[in-house]
This record gives structure tokens, sequence and C-alpha cells, in this order.
């Protein structure tokens, strides 16, 4: 079965997406090759949902977005992986935040791969995990040349062998 | 985020991408591609469903592990449980994002 990129999304957003191209710079293949056991690996997580330590962590800037749409912030926050879904807060302007912020597992799911480390499927979960906030326009090359950089960097430091990234 | 997933593999990370769009992550030669049929806001299930959620996120890891070449896509053939108008309503936002709201009638 092949899944419907498009049920959810708004019709009038099909075009826009049916014929989606690479920018420039990013049409060629990529790969590093995934060398251990996965029982033997480590693993990071990476959301798009904007998630941030409520309190600890400024929110990403919404406000901003709010007065230049094409914008959106391009910068990250580092979270422990244990955290709760009661430390986390959501800044992100393109969908319901309400269900991500009943549970962050279904963006985030650090719980889940926790119990998966602790059953031996994988060795075990990084110190940390990553959230960014999705919608870049405007921003994509500070994404590209400042951000990815600094998460590849993080990931590297933590021991990552590879990590799970997911757009909301 | 095929364009992180990208960066972050070229710096020697192998990534996996787990999304409701994999038709445009391919596209956009993201390395290895986890296809979800959910609505947005939701790639690894509703709120609570530990078992929908470990099943993507096992889905996931074995990508990750096991895919051989570049452009690799893996479909879930899991079904949302809700019916799709009403899942449509409830991943929008209460308000238009600045981006739609300008671009619908320039209230941005």
């Amino acid at each position: 079965m092949l899944v419907d990129s498009y049920r959810f999304l708004p019709r009038s957003f099909v075009p826009m997406y049916a014929d989606a191209q690479p920018i420039d710079g990013e049409d060629e293949p990529v790969w590093a090759e995934f060398v251990p056991r996965l029982a033997d690996s480590r693993i990071a997580l990476l959301t798009s949902a904007g998630l941030f330590l409520n309190g600890e962590q400024p929110s990403f800037d919404g406000e901003r977005e709010r007065n230049e749409p094409t914008w959106g912030d391009p910068t990250h926050r580092v979270v422990p992986s244990d955290v709760t879904t009661a430390a986390l807060g959501m800044m992100h302007l393109h969908v319901n935040n309400e269900d991500v912020l009943a549970d962050h597992n279904i963006a985030l799911p650090s719980e889940i791969l926790a119990e998966l480390a602790s059953a031996g499927v994988v060795a075990g979960t990084t110190a940390h995990h990553v959230s960014v906030m999705g919608y870049q326009q405007a921003g994509l090359d500070v994404w590209r040349n400042e951000t990815a950089p600094a998460i590849a960097a993080r990931l590297r430091d933590d021991g990552a062998d590879g990590v799970v990234l997911a757009p909301v | 985020m095929p364009v992180l997933a990208r960066r972050i593999e070229a710096a020697g990370i192998p990534t996996v991408t787990v999304t409701m769009m994999p038709a445009t992550a391919e596209q956009l030669l993201t390395p290895r591609v986890v296809g979800v049929e959910f609505p947005f806001g939701h790639p690894f299930g509703q709120p609570g469903d530990r078992a929908v959620q470990r099943t993507v996120l096992t889905t996931a890891l074995r990508t990750l592990a096991g895919a051989s070449r570049p452009g690799t896509r893996v479909d879930i053939d899991l079904e949302w449980p809700q019916p799709r108008g009403e899942a449509y309503k409830a991943w929008q936002p209460s308000e238009p994002s600045p981006i739609v709201a300008m671009l619908l009638g320039g209230r941005g």
C-alpha cells in the first residue's frame, strides 16, 4: 500500500507539493551507512513540532512570523531525552497543538524509544533530543548553513549512531 | 525537513524521516522515508496510543538500520481511526497560519 501524501492536505495546496523539486545544492542523493547492529546503536530523535522546555528555554518566535508570514524561526532547542509532556511548550502556528501537548510522543516519541531501549531493540537513546519549528521559507538558508551543522555536531557529541526525524 | 535530514546525513549521521507526505520527501531526495497516512501534527499516531506509536517508531528504526540505498521508502499500512473530514478539521490550527491568512486575503 502506498500512503496518499495529500489525504489530509487542503486541496488548494496540492499543486504546491505535487511537483516539488529539490532546491539548488540539494539535488544529489546523500547517504551515510548505518554501521552497527540496531541492538548496539544509540538513537536520537528530531521533531519539527516547535517544542521547548517551558520556562527554561525561549519559545520559538511566533510573533515575528505573525509580522513576517514567509519567515519561520530557524533556531533549534535541545531537550533531555527523559523530558516529560508536562515540561514542554509548543510554538507552531501551522497545526493544532492540542494533541502534542497532551502526549508529546506523537511528535517526539522519547518515552517509546526509552521503552525500546529497555527491551533491547536499541542499545540506548542519546542524552538529548532536538526540536525545530518546521515552517521554513525565508529562514531556509539559516536552517541549511547554521542550524543543521549545529544539530549534527550535537548529535555527534551525544554519540548518535542514527536519528529519527519527524516533521509535523 | 528534507533539507535538515540531508544535511545531517551529509555530516555522516544516518537519518530516517517519518512523514505524512512521503511522496514529497522522496521528490526532495530524503535519504530514508517512512510514510504514514495520518493527519498533520501526528507522525506517530494519536495521544496515548502506545501500540501505534511503537509500530511507527519500530518501523522507522528497522528502516534506518536496514535500508541499503538512498531513496528507500517504506509505507506503514495503518488507517487513521477518525473519518477523514473530522481528522482534517481537527489537525488545523484554531486560526489560519500567518502565511495562509496572507494568501487568503492580505490579512497577514
